[in-house]
């Protein structure tokens, strides 16, 4: 077995609600490999979302220690998680959270103008590369306002893939989205990851969880199962299957 | 490498809210134009003051003989006739602080030329008087020691007479004008000075040779009073001793006894318009410094708006990996940005501004170097200092709780 990309030990997580202490996380331990493609799921305050933003470096545990890449995250500083985030991350939302009134192409590249390695051409030539991987090179000048649902999660992909993170952690990628797009937006995930992005994905949804390689249920702050995913599905043949029946109501 | 990224990621933010960056750059716009233009304005009134003032002579020294007493009652000042022209050619010869000094007598006349007639005065001076006085022959000459010696009835005349005996725009050189019985021959005019301060008319004069007005229409060895100038503004106080100590002497007067005559200086007067000119200037500068005041607030005021309104906004930029610092540069350079271009347009409508009072006012307006720097000065650090608390408010936002934000 190589050394697991992200290692979580113990992790626990405490929140402060006035007097009451609420346990978000109480005692997380897991691996995740490079090449993963993993699916969290749980009921609402099962603690995935809490779990994601640790991962993400985006939030401190209460306890625990989280290594990313081999470096004891935990106790790491404000600045230096933000370098994390630049470098090693690529974060997506439900809400997608792309810059309104910002073409497609400026969101792409946002992370890289907060990394001063890169220059400006550099830059321009990665965002269109990351654009045109996941297949909206020719929408590069485009306003959020233009594009649809699906195609600003798009915008949002690439943002997370142009810094060519470590792992990439999507919170809910498609709760916002009707299944079609759901399914081309899975679709995406899943070429990514068969050349090679380590992906870890949480969602309220089995079908989309049958994306993935591996599920993990979370409940009440605790993992209750962890194990891979049997008749793991492709997304582009469940595209076609979805495409079938209106294709025949079209007939009749 | 860094900050010129930042500088691209603050002027996208600005370029894609034109209408916000404009109302809040406004406030600076108003502020700085008001203080350049109240400046401008203060400086020009000042400037105006001065110059009337000056036009009197600023360096102007007046002896008035003393009021005389009878029987214990003081009657007013010029009164007693003590004065004589020999007093003013000592103070020629003796006080080395005075350079110009002229005895003036007077005397109200009808004044005829032809079918026409004004009342005036004719004020018998030596040719100092010109320069005590500041005034300048437009046309002809002004006359000599020579004339005063053969009390030539010459004169030189201002442009009221010339309007009300002669009509506009006319050249009466070489006619005559006649003062009571006496025939005078106008040998100059003298160039246009308008009102004073005081709103006497500076032109309805009429200006003779002194042994002219004085042998030949008042047979009297007095003079009205004696104006001189002193060599400087500095040497007024100085010259003021010399001539009292020269006329006590001459006159003859123990140490017990009073002065039989009164010197006055019109630094007394020019002293308490240039304050008052300054109490003014103070006064239009904290105006224009409240409004740049509430400028900056305003900006402060759109900035932490703008903080709440782009809570998420910076989310998602802490999200992908800024720092605290780099949004707090971002916020800086924003608001740097509004204030120094908002101090431009400023500076700019500011001295469009004074330059339509100049021109519609008539005021010596300019806008001083020095206006326009402290008005820089002043609206970069407004933006500064009121730029810092929205940005360091937005530099410290949690990340998650940013993003939640709806």
């Amino acid at each position: 077995m190589p050394a697991p990309l992200i290692a979580v030990k113990n992790l626990e997580k405490i929140y402060k609600m006035g007097e009451v202490e609420v346990h978000a996380l109480c005692g997380i331990s897991f691996d995740i490999y490079k090449k993963d493609f993993l699916a969290i799921m749980g009921a609402s305050g099962s603690g995935k979302s809490t779990f994601m933003n640790i991962i993400g470096c985006l939030d401190h545990p209460s306890r625990g220690d989280f290594f990313l890449d081999g470096v004891n995250v935990s106790t790491m500083n404000k600045n230096e998680l933000a370098e994390l985030r630049n470098k090693k991350i690529g974060f997506i939302f439900q809400s997608f959270n792309i810059l309104p009134r910002t073409s497609a192409v400026e969101n792409v590249e946002l992370p890289l103008l907060y990394n001063s390695s890169v220059g400006n051409k550099e830059r321009r030539e990665r965002a269109y590369n990351a654009l045109k991987r996941v297949g909206l090179a020719d929408r590069a000048n485009s306003l959020p306002n233009q594009l649809s649902g699906g195609q600003q999660q798009r915008v949002a992909i690439a943002r997370a893939l142009i810094n060519e993170p470590v792992v990439m952690l999507a919170d809910e990628p498609t709760g916002n989205l009707d299944s079609k797009t759901s399914y081309e937006i899975m679709e995406i995930f899943q070429q990514l990851n068969e050349k090679g992005s380590t992906i870890v994905i949480v969602t309220h949804e089995p079908d989309i969880a049958q994306f993935a390689l591996g599920n993990i249920i979370f409940k009440d702050g605790k993992i209750i199962s962890n194990h891979p995913v049997v008749n793991r599905k492709t997304a582009s043949s469940e595209l076609i299957k979805l495409n079938v029946p209106v294709k025949e109501q079209a007939a009749a | 490498m860094r900050i010129l990224n930042l500088i691209k990621v603050a002027s996208r933010s600005l370029g894609k809210n034109k209408m916000r960056t404009f109302l809040t750059m406004l406030g600076i716009i108003i502020g700085v134009a008001s203080v350049i233009a109240m400046l401008a304005i203060g400086e020009g009134s000042k400037k105006n003051i001065q110059d009337s003032i000056s036009s009197l002579g600023t360096n102007t020294i007046m002896i008035i003989p003393g009021a005389i007493t009878h029987g214990g009652v003081h009657l007013e000042a010029g009164t007693s006739q003590t004065l004589k022209r020999e007093d003013a050619e000592a103070i020629r010869m003796r006080c080395e602080n005075v350079i110009y000094v002229s005895p003036v007598v007077q005397k109200g006349a009808q004044i005829i030329a032809g079918s026409q007639n004004w009342r005036s005065g004719v004020l018998g001076v030596f040719n100092d008087y010109f320069f005590i006085r500041n005034l300048s022959v437009e046309t002809g000459n002004g006359f000599s020691e020579s004339d005063d010696r053969a009390a030539a009835k010459v004169c030189v005349i201002g442009q009221t007479i010339v309007t009300n005996l002669f009509g506009e725009n006319k050249n009466p050189v070489g006619q005559m004008i006649r003062v009571e019985r006496i025939p005078y021959r106008i040998i100059g005019i003298l160039e246009k000075k308008g009102q004073n301060s005081f709103g006497q008319d500076q032109d309805d004069v009429i200006l003779a040779p002194f042994a002219t007005v004085q042998k030949r229409m008042l047979s009297t060895t007095n003079v009205n009073m004696i104006i001189a100038s002193a060599k400087s503004e500095e040497l007024i106080e100085d010259a003021k001793n010399e001539v009292i100590q020269l006329i006590r002497e001459r006159h003859k007067l123990t140490p017990e006894e009073e002065d039989d005559f009164t010197v006055r200086t019109q630094s007394d007067i020019s002293n308490i318009f240039g304050s008052v000119s300054k109490v003014l200037t103070i006064l239009l500068a904290s105006i224009a410094g409240i409004s740049l005041l509430v400028g900056g607030i305003g900006i402060m005021n759109i900035m932490l708006v703008s903080v709440t309104e782009r809570t998420r906004e910076i989310g998602i930029r802490l999200a992908v990996g800024a720092k605290g610092r780099d949004v707090l540069i971002q916020f800086m350079i924003e608001s740097i940005f509004i204030s120094f271009l908002g101090g431009f347009i400023g500076v700019g409508l500011g001295s469009l501004i004074s330059g339509l009072v100049a021109r519609f006012g008539g005021w010596p307006i300019s806008v001083t170097p020095f206006s326009v720097l402290l008005a820089f000065v002043f609206s970069a650090v407004v933006g500064i200092f009121f730029g810092w608390y929205p940005a360091r408010k937005a530099a410290r936002l949690n990340p998650i709780e940013a993003l939640r934000y709806e």
